[in-house]
């Protein structure tokens, strides 16, 4: 048998090689070792020796054509071995050539392709992962969004609050100028023909005015609610108090805290809804969201309507933490530099008329919130106590629920735990 | 356990001025170690043949011209004892004991081959011959070799290991930590440098400051010794006395076995290095195979017709074993992740 | 089983495990500079010599890659060595035998080894002992497959996760910072382990998800409680494994509170931050981000020795807390 000559690999990684130069013709005797011709590879040339003595024939590995590994290239026959003609061989296949350099193709002077136009914030909205997902999944464009984080950046909370545009009225084309919400009420012009031509102005709504109607019709029409209402003995609340500040610490001729009965109220309501976690929740159609720390929004009025700015975690934090972050939200609410996760969400609510010498008042519950406690004026007033009348300080709040979330008698556990913490101040300083 | 080094029974030839094995070991036992030497050089031409066909990648380092080296230290050696090996592991592999259907199956990177195809030519091993394993890192195969041998100190086995490494090894400083811990606390070692002139192109003289590796061990009080690592009874002397002296518990030794390789460093090698008369010599004057034919015959162990016999059961194993590795099955791509740890994920 | 619980060093922790696990298994061995009669550079090995004699309390030569490949030979074999580093820093001398001997070894033998080495590291900054005593290098061989890299942060949990290392059959990297050495805890008598590959979740919260390792657990731990007068609710978890990484506790976290933030004392690039905001990124978790992720690392420098240059080269926790808040309240 002829002993086959192969293209030999000599490199890691080497598919095929090409042969530079044959030291040998077809017919020549070679002896096992004989230099037979040389490859080049990618790194040098390399010599490879006769595999074995005798004459060689069928050079089939032409020079300078890339050879497959292992492919055969010539044969050598031993001495006196018969040559009955090439052996059903194919001649040593080029590898396959590659596709010519698609360089060859290419304009001499290639022009510049035309620079993609300069990154516009217009084309792209600057948005979290999860707001993109929230924003999906409610089929909201989130261009029509307005971003409160960094450069315009729109988060979670940014979703939760946005609202669709109302339908416009079909009778009123005001451009740009979206009609106040009014389901099957009557129409503007109903209204305006009402009142005699000059008898009034007509004052522009501002955003936060569309906002407040929007949402309260919204809730005062799907939510259904109910009301609970106490009177809560407020002597030994104001007593503490006036010792607490009394107490307080004073830095720069300034006291470290100056506590209002509001504070007590939001710290006693956190307290309370802490108390009792199966009110401290919000309705989805989905589940109750039992939420882990009571967020008491405070209804604070501001020139032209009001907001509710969110105390997180009030039952953790202390009653001079809860004051002065209420200083700065109140202050930051009246200048409108609250931003948009200072005053969304929120587990219950509290809004306290009584500077305004309220006695009592039932408030409308603002989802995600289940309830909401409308405080009115202390004042002194009679009372019975076994047989006889004495004077006692009383605040008389009211609870609003979501009937959906929060039922009577769970509403009046909570109301009762409230009352305990205001009756009983101390209780909120352990 | 392997308590005393491997067998002594009836010699095959008596007769003090006869060389060590020819007095030392039986006549199946010299028969034996011919037949591994042919098994170590026709393993790597069938080897170095199906590389160049294409059908093993990555690369190899041959040790065709260094059989005596790998099989003379191996000769006292029993199951139990350890080695570690180095890239040029595949006689050392052989000369252990391995079978080389699994070890074409490797280099095929089969799941049969000793190491589910996970290693290749480069860390081939066979631990139920205790070979630890051939390293790709030069010198990272000696702390692990004195770390066997705290093993068997420590747990007393009586086991012995020996850790091969190149003159290249010599200068990193894995080799003289090793030695010298090995050393301090009188580990059951055996190091043997397989000298075969070149770390990779660069010669012993131009890289190493002492004339002989085995001149370092004074530096470490412990013996070394040179031999003709291509005379097979000279090495397995060696080999002898080292292991019987760290079976008695008197640390380590250095084996020095100069030797030469026919092949480049690897595949890739051109041999500018060195020259074409260099390695005719070697190959015609003193190769370790012809040599210990040649004593055999002359000693009377062995007729040439038994020697051919050998050889052609050497060719059939061969070929046997490479079938079996090309009929074997390849690695599950969905397995790559299997034998990183020994829980899977 | 109510196994006393009393107060440990994390340190005294470390010498109780090693202890125990020494007691209960004749092939576990100490292997380190100066474990002996010193004690060890930070006195961790303390007087087990005393108790289990210099044949298993073994003082190697200053020889960190020769060492090191010693234990690793000698796991192989048979034995389980807990090799100490004098400083996490040497591993750099020894990082051929760690990194391509011991996490591969198992791996190019197709299974037929394992190698149950334990390496320990004291590593960290916050000493004074300035560039090359100081880093927290267990990025490095968190990157390699075959090991598993650990730092406890606890006397409790190093206990247990030594006893589980040792139990382990593959190599384990413990990454100690030194600063906690004398750190005490609770820790309960007698053998328990704590498990390799599971994250702890120190302290919950709904705002923020902040995921430190080692020391940084504490100084989170301490910016959590400042960030909680403030109203901001600040989950911890102390990652304690680098590999494998416990994905699922960190990816349910955020997909609870929507943030991220990496506190560790590794240089910041390329380090275990980066892996763990990858991971998350990469995860579905990613839907539920909110915010960007943050990572607090050490500065790209060298650890300095200048004390107020040392503190400003690895988070803090005054540090902590700024980049907390601002990311809570969106201003990042």
């Amino acid at each position: 048998m002829p002993v086959e000559v192969i293209m030999p690999k000599v490199d890691m990684d080497m598919a095929t090689g090409r042969i530079s130069k044959w030291f040998f013709g077809d017919g020549a005797e070679v002896k096992k070792g004989d230099v037979l011709f040389e490859i080049e590879t990618d790194k040098a040339a390399m010599e490879i020796d006769a595999p074995a003595s005798g004459t060689l024939r069928d050079i089939s590995g032409r020079e300078g054509v890339d050879i497959a590994v292992g492919a055969p290239v010539a044969w050598i026959y031993e001495a006196g071995e018969a040559y009955a003609g090439a052996p059903a061989q194919q001649p040593a296949p080029a590898a396959a050539e590659p596709a010519k350099a698609p360089e060859e193709a290419r304009p001499a002077a290639a022009v510049p392709a035309v620079p993609p136009a300069a990154a516009d914030t217009g084309g792209k909205v600057r948005a979290t992962p999860l707001a993109r997902r929230l924003a999906q999944e409610a089929g909201i464009d989130l261009s029509a969004v307005g971003g409160s984080g960094p450069k315009g950046r729109v988060t979670r909370a940014d979703v939760l609050a946005w609202r669709p545009p109302e339908k416009p009225a079909c009778t009123a084309a005001a451009p740009a100028a979206s009609p106040a919400p009014a389901p099957a009420g009557p129409s503007d012009e109903q209204v305006r023909r009402l009142f005699a031509e000059g008898s009034y102005e007509v004052v522009a709504h501002s955003n936060m005015r569309r906002t407040i109607a929007r949402r309260l019709v919204e809730a005062k029409s799907t939510v259904p609610h109910f009301y609970l209402t106490v009177d809560c003995s407020i002597d030994a609340l104001l007593k503490l108090r006036t010792e607490l500040n009394a107490a307080a610490p004073v830095a720069d001729g300034r006291p470290d805290f100056k506590l209002s009965v509001n504070d007590m109220v939001i710290r006693a309501y956190a307290m309370a809804l802490r108390a009792v976690p199966e009110a401290n929740v919000s309705w989805t159609e989905e589940g109750l969201l039992k939420h882990r720390h009571a967020d008491i929004g405070v209804a604070v009025s501001v020139p032209g309507g009001l907001i509710t700015p969110i105390v997180r975690s009030a039952e953790i934090k202390t009653l001079s933490a809860i004051s002065s972050e209420m200083k700065d939200l109140a202050a930051r609410a009246k200048d409108g530099k609250l931003k948009a996760e200072e005053y969304q969400g929120g587990t219950g609510a509290v809004s306290n008329l009584g500077m305004f010498g309220v006695r009592e008042f039932a408030a409308i519950v603002n989802p995600p919130h289940a309830t909401i406690l409308a405080v009115g004026a202390g004042e002194r007033r009679p009372v019975m106590v076994g047989d006889e009348v004495r004077g006692a300080t009383l605040m008389t709040v009211t609870l609003s629920t979501d009937h959906r979330a929060v039922d009577g008698a769970l509403g009046a556990e909570l109301i009762g735990a409230f009352r305990s913490y205001i009756e009983r101040p101390m209780l909120m300083l352990v | 356990m392997a308590k005393t080094t491997a067998a002594k029974a009836a010699p095959a030839a008596e007769g003090g001025n006869l060389p060590f094995i020819y007095r030392e070991y039986p006549r199946e036992t010299l028969l034996g170690a011919l037949r591994k030497m042919h098994l170590i050089r026709k393993f790597e031409e069938g080897a170095e043949e199906s590389y160049m066909r294409g059908l093993i990648h990555g690369t190899m380092h041959l040790s065709i011209g260094q059989e005596a080296s790998a099989m003379g230290i191996c000769l006292p050696l029993t199951n139990d004892d350890q080695i570690t090996s180095t890239h040029r592991g595949h006689g050392h592999c052989i000369a252990k004991g391995a079978d080389v259907k699994r070890m074409f199956a490797e280099f095929f990177g089969k799941t049969t081959g000793y190491c589910a195809g996970r290693g290749g030519s480069m860390h081939i091993a066979d631990v139920t011959t205790g070979n630890l394993g051939a390293n790709g890192i030069v010198g990272g195969g000696l702390p692990i070799a004195v770390g066997a041998a705290l093993t068997a100190k420590r747990l007393k086995t009586g086991k012995v290991a020996v850790c091969f490494f190149g003159d290249g090894a010599n200068n990193e400083g894995a080799f003289h930590e090793a030695l010298n811990m090995a050393s301090v606390w009188k580990l059951p070692v055996v190091f043997v440098c397989e000298n075969n002139k070149y770390g990779m192109s660069t010669s012993t003289e131009r890289s190493t400051a002492v004339a002989n590796i085995a001149d370092r061990a004074a530096a470490y009080s412990m013996p070394g010794v040179i031999v003709d690592g291509n005379v097979l009874s000279d090495v397995a002397e060696a080999s002898h006395a080292a292991v019987e002296r760290a079976r008695r518990g008197e640390g380590p030794s250095l084996i020095e076995c100069k030797t030469y390789r026919y092949r480049g460093h690897s595949k890739s090698d051109r041999n500018r290095y060195r020259t074409k008369d260099e390695i005719d010599d070697w190959m015609s004057n003193r190769d370790p195979i012809e040599r210990y034919e040649a004593q055999l015959v002359e000693f009377g162990i062995a007729k040439a017709d038994e020697i051919e016999a050998i050889r052609a059961s050497v060719a059939e194993e061969i070929a046997a074993g490479i079938e079996f590795a090309k009929a074997s099955p390849a690695p599950e791509i969905a397995d790559l992740a299997n034998y990183v740890y020994t829980e899977q994920a | 089983m109510d196994a006393a619980v009393r107060e440990l060093s994390y340190s005294q922790a470390i010498q109780e495990a090693m202890a125990i696990a020494m007691e209960a298994d004749e092939r576990v061995i100490l292997m380190g500079e100066d474990i002996g009669v010193y004690g060890g550079a930070f006195q961790v090995t303390g007087d087990l010599i005393d108790r289990f004699g210099p044949d298993r309390v073994m003082d190697t030569p200053i020889s960190e890659l020769g060492g090191a490949g010693v234990a690793v030979g000698a796991a192989v074999t048979g034995l389980r060595p807990i090799f100490e580093f004098q400083f996490s820093d040497f591993a750099a001398l020894a990082m051929e035998q760690i990194v391509n001997q011991a996490a591969k070894m198992r791996y190019m033998l197709g299974g037929a080894v394992s190698v149950p080495v334990v390496m320990r590291f004291p590593g960290g900054s916050g000493t004074g002992a300035a560039a090359q005593h100081s880093q927290s290098l267990e990025a490095w061989l968190g990157h390699v497959p075959g090991l598993k890299v650990i730092q406890p942060a606890t006397p409790h949990d190093v206990k247990g996760m030594l006893l589980a290392a040792v139990a382990d059959p593959d190599p384990v990297m413990i990454f100690e910072h030194k600063l906690l050495y004398k750190m005490k805890g609770p820790v309960p008598e007698g053998h328990y382990t704590v498990p390799i590959g599971k994250a702890e979740v120190r302290r919950e919260g709904r705002d923020l998800t902040v995921v430190a390792t080692s020391l940084m657990v504490h100084k989170a731990l301490e910016a959590a409680e400042t960030l909680a007068a403030e109203g901001m609710d600040v989950e911890v978890i102390d990652l304690r494994t680098i590999r494998p990484m416990d994905r699922e506790t960190v990816i349910e976290s955020v997909k609870k509170t929507s943030r991220l933030m990496c506190v560790y004392e590794g240089v910041k690039t390329l380090g275990v931050g980066a892996e763990l905001s990858a991971m998350v990124a990469e995860s579905e978790a990613f839907d539920y981000l909110d915010a960007p992720i943050v990572r607090l690392g050490g500065a790209e420098t060298p650890i300095p020795y200048n004390p107020e240059l040392e503190k400003a080269a690895v988070p803090q926790v005054p540090g902590i807390v700024a980049a907390a808040r601002d990311l809570i309240r969106g201003a990042r």
